[in-house]
Protein backbone atom coordinates (compact mmCIF):
# COMPACT_ATOMS: atom_id res chain seq x y z
CA UNK A 1 0.00 0.00 0.00
CA UNK A 2 1.24 3.79 -0.92
CA UNK A 3 1.13 6.21 1.69
CA UNK A 4 0.10 9.60 0.41
CA UNK A 5 2.05 12.67 1.81
CA UNK A 6 0.82 15.59 1.90
CA UNK A 7 2.16 18.28 -0.64
CA UNK A 8 3.27 21.86 0.52
CA UNK A 9 0.15 24.12 0.31
CA UNK A 10 1.89 25.74 -3.25
CA UNK A 11 1.63 22.38 -4.91
CA UNK A 12 -2.09 21.71 -3.52
CA UNK A 13 -2.89 25.13 -4.91
CA UNK A 14 -1.81 24.77 -8.48
CA UNK A 15 -1.72 21.13 -9.03
CA UNK A 16 -4.07 19.32 -6.16
CA UNK A 17 -2.93 16.07 -5.36
CA UNK A 18 -2.83 12.45 -7.47
CA UNK A 19 -4.57 9.59 -6.28
CA UNK A 20 -2.04 6.98 -5.06
CA UNK A 21 -4.00 4.60 -6.59
CA UNK A 22 -4.79 2.25 -3.08
CA UNK A 23 -8.26 1.64 -2.19
CA UNK A 24 -11.98 1.00 -3.82
CA UNK A 25 -13.39 4.17 -3.13
CA UNK A 26 -11.69 7.35 -4.21
CA UNK A 27 -12.61 10.88 -2.83
CA UNK A 28 -12.58 13.67 -4.99
CA UNK A 29 -11.70 16.69 -2.90
CA UNK A 30 -10.68 20.24 -3.22
CA UNK A 31 -6.59 21.11 -2.48
CA UNK A 32 -7.84 22.78 0.53
CA UNK A 33 -9.27 19.94 2.21
CA UNK A 34 -6.29 17.61 1.53
CA UNK A 35 -4.06 18.11 4.81
CA UNK A 36 -7.44 17.31 6.53
CA UNK A 37 -8.65 14.31 4.92
CA UNK A 38 -4.93 12.50 5.03
CA UNK A 39 -4.76 13.20 8.59
CA UNK A 40 -8.45 11.65 8.84
CA UNK A 41 -7.56 8.92 6.61
CA UNK A 42 -4.52 8.00 8.83
CA UNK A 43 -5.91 8.31 12.12
CA UNK A 44 -9.06 6.32 11.02
CA UNK A 45 -7.54 3.35 9.17
CA UNK A 46 -9.34 4.48 5.98
CA UNK A 47 -7.07 2.66 3.76
CA UNK A 48 -9.80 1.41 1.27
CA UNK A 49 -10.51 5.25 0.37
CA UNK A 50 -7.95 6.77 -2.21
CA UNK A 51 -7.70 10.59 -2.03
CA UNK A 52 -7.09 12.97 -5.11
CA UNK A 53 -7.55 17.01 -5.03
CA UNK A 54 -8.46 19.29 -7.78
CA UNK A 55 -5.95 21.96 -7.73
CA UNK A 56 -7.35 24.02 -4.52
CA UNK A 57 -7.11 27.33 -6.14
CA UNK A 58 -10.70 26.73 -8.29
CA UNK A 59 -11.61 28.29 -4.70
CA UNK A 60 -11.67 31.81 -6.40
CA UNK A 61 -13.10 30.63 -10.29
CA UNK A 62 -16.08 28.45 -8.85
CA UNK A 63 -17.30 28.58 -12.21
CA UNK A 64 -14.73 25.86 -13.17
CA UNK A 65 -15.54 23.58 -10.37
CA UNK A 66 -18.71 21.86 -11.57
CA UNK A 67 -16.69 20.90 -15.27
CA UNK A 68 -13.32 20.11 -13.06
CA UNK A 69 -15.41 17.63 -10.95
CA UNK A 70 -17.22 16.29 -14.41
CA UNK A 71 -13.78 15.24 -15.85
CA UNK A 72 -12.16 14.49 -12.92
CA UNK A 73 -15.26 11.70 -12.05
CA UNK A 74 -15.00 10.85 -15.80
CA UNK A 75 -11.42 10.15 -15.71
CA UNK A 76 -10.94 7.82 -12.33
CA UNK A 77 -14.60 6.23 -12.82
CA UNK A 78 -13.49 2.82 -13.93
CA UNK A 79 -10.26 2.15 -11.83
CA UNK A 80 -12.83 3.21 -8.67
CA UNK A 81 -15.91 1.00 -7.24
CA UNK A 82 -17.25 4.66 -5.61
CA UNK A 83 -16.44 7.72 -5.69
CA UNK A 84 -17.34 11.15 -3.45
CA UNK A 85 -17.01 14.43 -4.05
CA UNK A 86 -15.58 16.10 -1.21
CA UNK A 87 -16.88 19.35 -2.07
CA UNK A 88 -19.67 21.53 -0.57
CA UNK A 89 -21.77 23.86 -3.31
CA UNK A 90 -18.66 26.31 -2.82
CA UNK A 91 -20.42 28.91 -4.89
CA UNK A 92 -21.41 26.45 -8.16
CA UNK A 93 -25.09 28.24 -7.18
CA UNK A 94 -26.20 24.87 -7.46
CA UNK A 95 -24.19 23.57 -10.46
CA UNK A 96 -22.39 20.81 -8.75
CA UNK A 97 -24.49 19.18 -7.17
CA UNK A 98 -26.77 18.79 -10.71
CA UNK A 99 -23.69 17.48 -11.38
CA UNK A 100 -23.04 15.07 -8.86
CA UNK A 101 -27.12 13.89 -9.22
CA UNK A 102 -26.20 12.89 -12.96
CA UNK A 103 -23.12 11.45 -12.59
CA UNK A 104 -24.30 9.41 -9.85
CA UNK A 105 -21.99 10.19 -6.88
CA UNK A 106 -22.71 11.97 -3.80
CA UNK A 107 -20.95 15.20 -2.47
CA UNK A 108 -21.12 16.82 1.04
CA UNK A 109 -23.82 19.03 1.70
CA UNK A 110 -23.72 22.74 3.01
CA UNK A 111 -22.77 25.86 0.96
CA UNK A 112 -18.74 25.90 1.58
CA UNK A 113 -15.87 24.39 3.47
CA UNK A 114 -16.04 26.60 6.59
CA UNK A 115 -19.64 25.83 6.86
CA UNK A 116 -19.27 21.99 7.47
CA UNK A 117 -15.92 22.46 9.33
CA UNK A 118 -18.52 24.51 11.54
CA UNK A 119 -20.95 22.15 11.16
CA UNK A 120 -23.80 22.49 9.13
CA UNK A 121 -26.71 23.17 11.99
CA UNK A 122 -24.18 25.52 14.19
CA UNK A 123 -23.93 27.24 10.63
CA UNK A 124 -26.94 27.87 9.77
CA UNK A 125 -28.28 28.91 12.96
CA UNK A 126 -25.50 31.30 13.56
CA UNK A 127 -27.08 34.02 10.89
CA UNK A 128 -23.84 35.68 10.79
CA UNK A 129 -24.10 38.17 7.99
CA UNK A 130 -21.37 40.36 8.51
CA UNK A 131 -18.51 37.42 9.02
CA UNK A 132 -16.01 36.67 6.56
CA UNK A 133 -14.29 33.20 7.54
CA UNK A 134 -11.21 31.42 7.20
CA UNK A 135 -10.14 28.27 7.54
CA UNK A 136 -6.38 26.71 8.34
CA UNK A 137 -5.25 26.01 4.83
CA UNK A 138 -6.84 29.66 3.98
CA UNK A 139 -4.77 31.24 6.76
CA UNK A 140 -1.99 30.04 5.73
CA UNK A 141 -2.82 31.00 1.66
CA UNK A 142 -4.01 33.81 2.61
CA UNK A 143 -2.04 36.39 -0.36
CA UNK A 144 -3.27 33.45 -2.80
CA UNK A 145 -6.28 33.15 -2.14
CA UNK A 146 -7.75 36.74 -1.18
CA UNK A 147 -5.52 39.48 -1.44
CA UNK A 148 -3.65 39.12 -4.47
CA UNK A 149 -6.90 38.01 -6.24
CA UNK A 150 -9.00 41.16 -5.55
CA UNK A 151 -6.18 43.19 -6.48
CA UNK A 152 -5.36 44.52 -2.72
CA UNK A 153 -1.28 43.72 -3.50
CA UNK A 154 -1.74 46.30 -5.90
CA UNK A 155 -4.63 48.55 -4.71
CA UNK A 156 -4.85 48.55 -1.17
CA UNK A 157 -7.43 51.01 -1.44
CA UNK A 158 -10.11 49.25 -2.96
CA UNK A 159 -9.90 47.46 0.75
CA UNK A 160 -13.25 48.88 1.69
CA UNK A 161 -15.15 48.85 -1.46
CA UNK A 162 -14.38 44.37 -0.64
CA UNK A 163 -14.51 44.32 3.20
CA UNK A 164 -16.59 47.58 4.34
CA UNK A 165 -19.96 45.25 5.13
CA UNK A 166 -18.04 43.11 7.30
CA UNK A 167 -17.27 43.43 10.66
CA UNK A 168 -15.63 40.50 12.16
CA UNK A 169 -12.90 37.34 9.98
CA UNK A 170 -13.89 34.45 12.03
CA UNK A 171 -10.92 31.88 12.12
CA UNK A 172 -11.82 28.51 12.34
CA UNK A 173 -9.37 26.27 13.30
CA UNK A 174 -9.08 22.91 12.37
CA UNK A 175 -5.56 22.42 14.16
CA UNK A 176 -4.62 24.05 17.71
CA UNK A 177 -1.37 26.12 16.43
CA UNK A 178 -1.17 29.44 17.64
CA UNK A 179 1.38 30.78 15.31
CA UNK A 180 -1.95 30.24 12.56
CA UNK A 181 -3.88 32.15 15.15
CA UNK A 182 -1.10 34.94 15.36
CA UNK A 183 -1.44 34.94 11.38
CA UNK A 184 -4.79 34.98 10.78
CA UNK A 185 -5.46 37.88 13.70
CA UNK A 186 -2.54 39.75 11.24
CA UNK A 187 -4.95 38.62 8.13
CA UNK A 188 -8.47 40.74 10.36
CA UNK A 189 -5.69 43.46 10.90
CA UNK A 190 -4.85 44.29 7.15
CA UNK A 191 -8.79 43.93 6.21
CA UNK A 192 -9.65 46.12 8.65
CA UNK A 193 -11.80 43.68 10.60
CA UNK A 194 -12.45 42.03 14.26
CA UNK A 195 -11.11 39.17 15.03
CA UNK A 196 -12.78 35.50 16.39
CA UNK A 197 -10.93 32.22 16.85
CA UNK A 198 -12.82 29.41 17.01
CA UNK A 199 -12.21 25.94 17.47
CA UNK A 200 -14.14 24.08 14.94
CA UNK A 201 -11.88 20.81 14.64
CA UNK A 202 -12.91 18.75 11.39
CA UNK A 203 -16.71 19.44 12.22
CA UNK A 204 -19.14 17.97 10.08
CA UNK A 205 -16.39 16.90 7.19
CA UNK A 206 -15.47 13.82 9.96
CA UNK A 207 -19.23 12.83 10.44
CA UNK A 208 -19.59 12.55 6.67
CA UNK A 209 -16.28 10.89 5.79
CA UNK A 210 -17.31 8.73 8.59
CA UNK A 211 -20.88 8.03 7.16
CA UNK A 212 -19.05 6.93 3.69
CA UNK A 213 -15.79 4.94 4.92
CA UNK A 214 -18.82 2.77 7.03
CA UNK A 215 -20.45 1.96 3.84
CA UNK B 1 3.26 55.18 -17.37
CA UNK B 2 5.48 56.72 -20.18
CA UNK B 3 6.97 59.97 -19.76
CA UNK B 4 5.24 60.64 -22.65
CA UNK B 5 1.78 60.17 -21.29
CA UNK B 6 2.77 62.01 -18.04
CA UNK B 7 3.03 65.32 -20.41
CA UNK B 8 -0.20 65.30 -21.35
CA UNK B 9 -2.39 68.30 -20.93
CA UNK B 10 -5.84 67.18 -21.15
CA UNK B 11 -7.19 71.28 -21.81
CA UNK B 12 -5.40 71.34 -24.59
CA UNK B 13 -5.92 67.76 -26.40
CA UNK B 14 -9.47 68.29 -29.30
CA UNK B 15 -13.07 67.00 -28.01
CA UNK B 16 -11.88 63.87 -30.14
CA UNK B 17 -8.47 63.54 -28.41
CA UNK B 18 -9.67 64.25 -24.89
CA UNK B 19 -12.73 61.72 -25.12
CA UNK B 20 -10.28 59.08 -26.71
CA UNK B 21 -7.73 59.87 -23.61
CA UNK B 22 -10.85 59.41 -20.69
CA UNK B 23 -11.56 56.02 -22.05
CA UNK B 24 -7.97 55.36 -21.79
CA UNK B 25 -8.15 56.92 -18.05
CA UNK B 26 -10.95 55.48 -17.17
CA UNK B 27 -8.87 52.03 -18.02
CA UNK B 28 -6.73 53.11 -15.63
CA UNK B 29 -9.01 53.56 -12.91
CA UNK B 30 -7.58 57.72 -13.00
CA UNK B 31 -10.44 58.97 -10.95
CA UNK B 32 -9.14 63.13 -10.82
CA UNK B 33 -8.00 63.00 -14.88
CA UNK B 34 -11.48 61.39 -15.52
CA UNK B 35 -13.35 64.55 -13.35
CA UNK B 36 -10.91 67.25 -14.94
CA UNK B 37 -12.08 65.95 -18.44
CA UNK B 38 -15.57 65.72 -17.32
CA UNK B 39 -15.00 69.27 -16.57
CA UNK B 40 -13.08 70.36 -19.60
CA UNK B 41 -16.07 69.29 -21.86
CA UNK B 42 -18.53 70.69 -19.72
CA UNK B 43 -16.29 73.89 -20.20
CA UNK B 44 -16.24 73.22 -24.11
CA UNK B 45 -20.13 73.16 -23.24
CA UNK B 46 -21.18 69.53 -24.16
CA UNK B 47 -24.30 68.93 -22.76
CA UNK B 48 -23.77 66.65 -19.36
CA UNK B 49 -25.97 63.70 -21.14
CA UNK B 50 -23.51 63.64 -24.20
CA UNK B 51 -20.39 63.64 -21.87
CA UNK B 52 -21.95 61.14 -20.15
CA UNK B 53 -22.87 58.86 -22.69
CA UNK B 54 -19.92 59.08 -25.13
CA UNK B 55 -16.84 59.83 -22.93
CA UNK B 56 -17.91 58.08 -19.64
CA UNK B 57 -20.48 54.79 -20.34
CA UNK B 58 -18.32 55.00 -24.50
CA UNK B 59 -15.06 54.06 -21.82
CA UNK B 60 -16.98 51.75 -19.44
CA UNK B 61 -18.12 49.62 -22.42
CA UNK B 62 -14.55 49.12 -23.25
CA UNK B 63 -13.75 47.34 -19.73
CA UNK B 64 -16.80 45.74 -19.34
CA UNK B 65 -16.39 43.85 -22.55
CA UNK B 66 -12.58 43.22 -21.93
CA UNK B 67 -13.65 42.07 -18.40
CA UNK B 68 -15.98 39.89 -20.35
CA UNK B 69 -13.12 38.40 -22.19
CA UNK B 70 -10.95 37.94 -19.54
CA UNK B 71 -8.32 40.91 -20.40
CA UNK B 72 -9.84 42.54 -17.13
CA UNK B 73 -9.95 41.71 -13.64
CA UNK B 74 -12.64 42.69 -10.76
CA UNK B 75 -9.98 44.91 -9.67
CA UNK B 76 -9.17 46.84 -12.60
CA UNK B 77 -13.16 47.36 -12.99
CA UNK B 78 -13.74 48.56 -9.52
CA UNK B 79 -11.11 51.40 -10.34
CA UNK B 80 -12.79 52.20 -13.65
CA UNK B 81 -16.33 52.72 -12.05
CA UNK B 82 -14.61 54.45 -8.99
CA UNK B 83 -13.37 57.13 -11.64
CA UNK B 84 -16.75 56.94 -13.74
CA UNK B 85 -18.41 57.28 -9.86
CA UNK B 86 -16.14 60.62 -9.98
CA UNK B 87 -16.82 62.03 -13.25
CA UNK B 88 -20.69 60.59 -12.59
CA UNK B 89 -20.76 62.78 -9.47
CA UNK B 90 -19.91 66.05 -11.40
CA UNK B 91 -22.46 65.16 -13.85
CA UNK B 92 -25.82 63.52 -11.70
CA UNK B 93 -27.32 67.14 -10.75
CA UNK B 94 -26.52 68.93 -13.99
CA UNK B 95 -28.09 65.70 -15.86
CA UNK B 96 -31.54 66.37 -13.45
CA UNK B 97 -31.14 70.52 -14.76
CA UNK B 98 -30.66 69.67 -18.44
CA UNK B 99 -33.67 67.16 -18.52
CA UNK B 100 -31.50 64.27 -20.22
CA UNK B 101 -33.69 61.50 -21.65
CA UNK B 102 -35.14 59.01 -18.89
CA UNK B 103 -35.19 55.18 -19.81
CA UNK B 104 -36.97 54.00 -16.84
CA UNK B 105 -36.98 53.73 -13.15
CA UNK B 106 -35.46 51.06 -11.80
CA UNK B 107 -35.44 49.79 -7.28
CA UNK B 108 -32.55 47.71 -6.92
CA UNK B 109 -30.88 45.94 -3.83
CA UNK B 110 -28.68 42.93 -1.96
CA UNK B 111 -30.99 39.99 -0.53
CA UNK B 112 -31.45 39.13 2.84
CA UNK B 113 -28.46 37.90 4.52
CA UNK B 114 -26.07 39.11 2.05
CA UNK B 115 -23.59 42.46 2.42
CA UNK B 116 -22.03 42.13 -0.68
CA UNK B 117 -22.67 44.92 -2.61
CA UNK B 118 -20.03 45.33 -5.47
CA UNK B 119 -21.97 44.07 -8.16
CA UNK B 120 -25.00 45.89 -7.54
CA UNK B 121 -22.95 48.99 -7.58
CA UNK B 122 -21.65 48.77 -10.73
CA UNK B 123 -25.20 47.65 -12.00
CA UNK B 124 -26.36 50.46 -10.53
CA UNK B 125 -24.29 52.97 -11.90
CA UNK B 126 -23.88 51.57 -15.96
CA UNK B 127 -28.11 51.79 -15.34
CA UNK B 128 -27.59 55.00 -14.46
CA UNK B 129 -25.25 55.95 -16.85
CA UNK B 130 -27.49 54.53 -19.69
CA UNK B 131 -30.07 57.27 -18.30
CA UNK B 132 -32.44 55.01 -15.77
CA UNK B 133 -33.16 55.99 -12.57
CA UNK B 134 -31.90 53.79 -10.17
CA UNK B 135 -33.51 53.75 -6.10
CA UNK B 136 -30.44 51.49 -4.81
CA UNK B 137 -31.96 49.64 -1.77
CA UNK B 138 -28.45 48.65 -0.35
CA UNK B 139 -27.72 45.44 1.07
CA UNK B 140 -29.99 42.62 3.29
CA UNK B 141 -32.95 43.60 2.14
CA UNK B 142 -36.04 41.71 3.69
CA UNK B 143 -39.18 40.60 1.27
CA UNK B 144 -40.67 43.98 3.28
CA UNK B 145 -37.74 46.25 2.11
CA UNK B 146 -38.44 45.63 -1.58
CA UNK B 147 -42.47 45.60 -1.59
CA UNK B 148 -42.31 48.91 0.27
CA UNK B 149 -39.67 50.40 -2.36
CA UNK B 150 -41.59 49.42 -4.92
CA UNK B 151 -44.97 50.65 -4.00
CA UNK B 152 -43.16 53.96 -3.24
CA UNK B 153 -41.12 54.66 -6.18
CA UNK B 154 -43.41 52.42 -8.84
CA UNK B 155 -40.06 51.60 -10.78
CA UNK B 156 -40.17 49.48 -14.21
CA UNK B 157 -37.53 47.79 -12.90
CA UNK B 158 -37.21 45.25 -9.96
CA UNK B 159 -33.59 44.16 -9.65
CA UNK B 160 -31.92 42.31 -6.92
CA UNK B 161 -28.41 40.75 -6.51
CA UNK B 162 -26.70 37.71 -4.29
CA UNK B 163 -23.35 36.50 -4.28
CA UNK B 164 -23.82 33.64 -2.05
CA UNK B 165 -25.09 30.33 -2.36
CA UNK B 166 -27.10 30.40 0.72
CA UNK B 167 -28.65 33.56 0.29
CA UNK B 168 -30.11 33.85 -3.28
CA UNK B 169 -32.76 31.38 -2.76
CA UNK B 170 -34.06 34.63 -1.23
CA UNK B 171 -34.87 35.94 -4.34
CA UNK B 172 -37.63 33.80 -4.77
CA UNK B 173 -39.32 34.54 -1.45
CA UNK B 174 -39.32 38.09 -3.46
CA UNK B 175 -40.69 37.27 -6.32
CA UNK B 176 -43.26 34.52 -4.77
CA UNK B 177 -44.53 37.55 -2.86
CA UNK B 178 -44.86 39.45 -5.75
CA UNK B 179 -47.16 36.66 -6.62
CA UNK B 180 -49.24 36.56 -4.36
CA UNK B 181 -50.11 40.47 -3.98
CA UNK B 182 -50.99 40.26 -7.92
CA UNK B 183 -47.92 42.56 -9.12
CA UNK B 184 -45.41 40.36 -10.45
CA UNK B 185 -46.48 41.41 -13.93
CA UNK B 186 -46.54 44.85 -13.11
CA UNK B 187 -42.40 45.24 -12.85
CA UNK B 188 -39.72 43.60 -14.71
CA UNK B 189 -37.62 41.34 -12.39
CA UNK B 190 -34.11 40.84 -13.23
CA UNK B 191 -31.65 38.98 -11.26
CA UNK B 192 -27.73 38.74 -10.58
CA UNK B 193 -24.77 37.60 -8.76
CA UNK B 194 -21.78 35.32 -9.32
CA UNK B 195 -23.41 31.80 -8.36
CA UNK B 196 -26.25 32.48 -10.27
CA UNK B 197 -26.91 31.21 -14.06
CA UNK B 198 -29.39 31.32 -16.51
CA UNK B 199 -31.19 28.05 -15.14
CA UNK B 200 -32.21 29.47 -11.99
CA UNK B 201 -33.49 33.06 -12.79
CA UNK B 202 -36.10 30.86 -14.81
CA UNK B 203 -37.00 28.23 -11.81
CA UNK B 204 -37.37 31.70 -9.35
CA UNK B 205 -39.79 33.11 -11.93
CA UNK B 206 -37.50 36.29 -12.98
CA UNK B 207 -37.55 37.87 -16.16
CA UNK B 208 -34.10 37.63 -16.77
CA UNK B 209 -30.42 36.76 -15.12
CA UNK B 210 -27.99 39.19 -16.01
CA UNK B 211 -24.66 38.40 -16.15
CA UNK B 212 -22.76 41.09 -15.31
CA UNK B 213 -23.29 45.02 -15.47
CA UNK B 214 -23.47 45.47 -19.01
CA UNK B 215 -25.84 42.70 -19.70
CA UNK B 216 -28.40 43.80 -17.41
CA UNK B 217 -28.26 47.41 -18.91
CA UNK B 218 -28.88 45.94 -21.80
CA UNK B 219 -31.59 43.72 -20.76
CA UNK B 220 -33.47 46.71 -19.09
CA UNK B 221 -33.07 48.16 -21.82
CA UNK B 222 -34.80 45.21 -24.00
CA UNK B 223 -37.97 44.72 -21.54
CA UNK B 224 -38.23 48.92 -21.96
CA UNK B 225 -38.56 48.98 -25.53
CA UNK B 226 -41.01 46.04 -25.39
CA UNK B 227 -43.10 47.71 -23.03
CA UNK B 228 -42.73 51.04 -24.95
CA UNK B 229 -43.67 49.24 -28.03
CA UNK B 230 -46.67 47.47 -26.21
CA UNK B 231 -48.09 50.17 -24.67
CA UNK B 232 -48.13 52.26 -28.08
CA UNK B 233 -49.54 48.82 -29.81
Amino acid sequence: MTTQTTPDDSALTKNGLAPSGDGRVLLLACGALAREILDLKQRNGWDHMDLTCLPAILHVHPEKITDAVRDAVAKHRDAYATIYVVYADCGTGGLLQAACEELGVEMVPGPHCYAFFDGLAAFGNRDEVTAFYLTDFLVRQFDSFVWKPLGLDRHPDLRDMYFGNYETLVYLSQLDDPALVDLAQQHADRMGLAFEHRKSGYGDLETTLQGWAKR
Amino acid sequence: MSDEEDDIILSELNDEELVQQMFDDLYDGLKEEIEEGVNILLERKWEPYRILTEALVGGMTIVGADFRDGILFVPEVLLAANAMKGGMAILKPLLAETGAPRMGKMVIGTVKGDIHDIGKNLVSMMMEGAGFEVVDLGINNAVEAYMDAIKEEEPDILGMSALLTTTMPYMKVVIDTMVEMGIRDDYVVLVGGAPLNEEFGKAIGADAYCRDAAVAVETAKEFMSRKHNQLSA
